[in-house]
């Protein structure tokens, strides 16, 4: 295991910081636009489902890469707007797979039995009181491992920020190439690891959030 | 029987149907259906699958819409309100009022499976009728000791029993206190060994309550105990009501005469077919 030195970690871990980071806060936002686009798709007015309906489209229509060079290329042009690369990057991440994510959400929702429902309108429940306290925790439970998979998906995806400037860990580990191709072997082993380290951390969190959403129902 | 005689003459209905028409698509399945119940009436509407029974019931829990006719709660429309002099379409406010007159049992019991049996009843009491939570956790407990649930407060619905659950179902209807109670076939979903526990809880809410009940049975022995007035329905349409006696001994139309031999002869289904058999003997 000589070749797998540890000379190559500490500019990979500062990469890794930055990837984390952004999933973080990536997730955070898409999480939010998921349940935003989804609560919205199943709303009686129809404005807002086409509002919501056209966000998921173009977003899961168009590439990642295309969303973020917009939001950090074109839109500057356009609008008189800068965002940081951070900023941009997030934005295009939570935008990207929150429009994913509300599809996971809405069709949760839509999947609570229709008995639940009728049970909360004989209890003369108001439409609020109902989501909130019943149809959304029982979704709940059943969105986690649709957003379980998307969170992995963004993981990955942050791979290409590196194109707008950022330097994450895929950026760190292409630097460090450039200098000695005799250790890319070494340099991608590294990535492979860390990478996985983050998904199955996802992973686990997913887990527990599982597990504490079934507490008790067995 | 029961001893209240609910249609004394100064009574008015708590609710009336007045020519119920609901279709379903092109399919009608209720004609001009008129039905009144007076407070504290205990009434079993009777009859073949599929002939309405489910329908009456939703739709005065407002889970269905008439497509004509008029359905009133102690004087107040279901579907419209009064507004500037004329009868508009009913907004979420009104029917909220309305329904809080209104409780239904449900076949399958729609318990919530993420909260507890106690959160279960209190649920509502403290956030639709607003009141304490230490207050609402005490007339729960009451309410639980009276179906025979008080030391399962704190077990989730999937621990329980068929018949547990169902008697869990009846105790979060009846602790929100409506003037008229809809049990729709509230016994179907069980094991047969389930199904006394359940009825003997209801004959002893129908027993000391000044509320209404609509019992939607196939459990021809229940309806003659608890019932003041059976209806049978066929079709969309009341066929024929009277008192238990009424029904069952001496039946007018050939076309409850032939459901009521159905189970008498115990070929449908032998169980209940049993139960009336003995009844008719008395
Ligand atoms: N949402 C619906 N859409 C279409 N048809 C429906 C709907 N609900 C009920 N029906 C039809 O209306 C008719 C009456 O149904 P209903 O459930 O009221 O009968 P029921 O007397 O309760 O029967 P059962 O004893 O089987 O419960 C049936 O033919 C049924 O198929
Ligand atoms: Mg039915």
């Amino acid at each position: 295991m000589e070749w797998l030195s540890l000379d190559l970690l500490p500019p990979l871990l500062r990469g890794f910081k930055i990837t984390l980071l952004l999933t973080l806060c990536s997730i955070a936002v898409a999480l939010c636009c998921a349940f935003l686009a989804g609560l919205a798709r199943i709303s009686k007015y129809a404005w807002l489902r086409g509002v919501a309906t056209a966000y998921v489209e173009v977003f899961r229509g168009t590439s990642l890469l295309v969303q973020l060079f917009w939001i950090y290329f074109a839109l500057p042009m356009l609008l008189d707007i800068q965002f940081s690369a951070l900023a941009a990057a997030v934005l295009a991440l939570g935008l990207n797979y929150g429009a994913y994510g509300s599809e996971v959400v809405r069709s949760s929702i839509l999947s609570v039995p229709r008995g639940q429902i009728e049970a909360t309108i004989a209890l003369n429940m108001t439409v609020y009181h109902r989501m909130r306290r019943v149809i959304l925790p029982q979704a709940w439970s059943m969105m986690l491992p649709g957003f379980g998979n998307l969170q992995i998906e963004l993981l990955k995806g942050t791979s290409l920020v590196y194109l707008i400037t950022l330097t994450d860990l895929t950026y760190q580990g292409m630097m460090l190439r450039s200098y000695d191709l005799s250790r890319t072997a070494a340099i991608f082993a590294w990535l492979l690891i860390l990478y996985f380290i983050a998904a199955y951390a996802l992973t686990l969190f997913i887990r527990f959030a599982e597990r504490r959403a079934a507490a008790g129902r067995g | 029987m029961s001893q209240n005689n609910p249609k004394d003459e100064h009574d008015k209905p708590l609710v009336s149907y007045r020519k119920i028409t609901k279709s379903f698509g092109d399919r009608t399945v209720l004609k001009e259906l008129d039905l009144d119940v007076y407070p504290g009436e205990k009434i079993a509407l009777i009859g073949p699958s599929g002939s309405g029974k489910t329908t009456i019931a939703r739709l005065l829990m407002t889970l269905e819409k008439p497509t004509s006719g008029t359905i009133e709660v102690e004087g107040e429309m279901l579907w419209l309100m009064p507004r500037k002099g004329k009868l508009v379409p009913a907004n979420e406010k009104h029917l909220h009022r309305v329904r809080s007159k209104i409780g239904m049992v449900f076949q399958h019991f729609n318990l919530f499976p993420h909260m507890t049996i106690q959160r279960n009843v209190t649920e509502a009491l403290v956030h639709v009728l607003k009141i304490p939570k230490s207050e609402a956790d005490e007339r729960a407990m009451r309410m639980l000791e009276r179906v025979g649930l008080q030391e399962h407060t704190n077990h989730y619905p999937s621990q329980l029993s068929g018949g547990q659950k169902q008697r869990v179902a009846i105790a979060r209807a009846l602790v929100m206190q409506p003037s008229v109670m809809l049990f729709d076939e509230v016994t179907s979903a069980l094991d047969p060994e389930l199904v006394g526990e359940v009825l003997d809880v209801i004959k002893g809410i129908a027993s000391q309550g000044e509320m209404a009940m609509i019992l939607i049975t196939h459990e021809m022995d229940f309806a003659r105990d608890v019932a003041d007035r059976i209806l049978f329905t066929d079709g969309g349409v009341i066929v024929e009501e009277g008192t238990p006696e009424q029904v069952f001994q001496n039946p007018q139309s050939p076309r409850l005469q032939t459901f009521l031999s159905r189970f008498l002869n115990g070929s449908s289904d032998g169980r209940t077919g049993s139960r009336v058999a003995a009844g008719a003997e008395q």
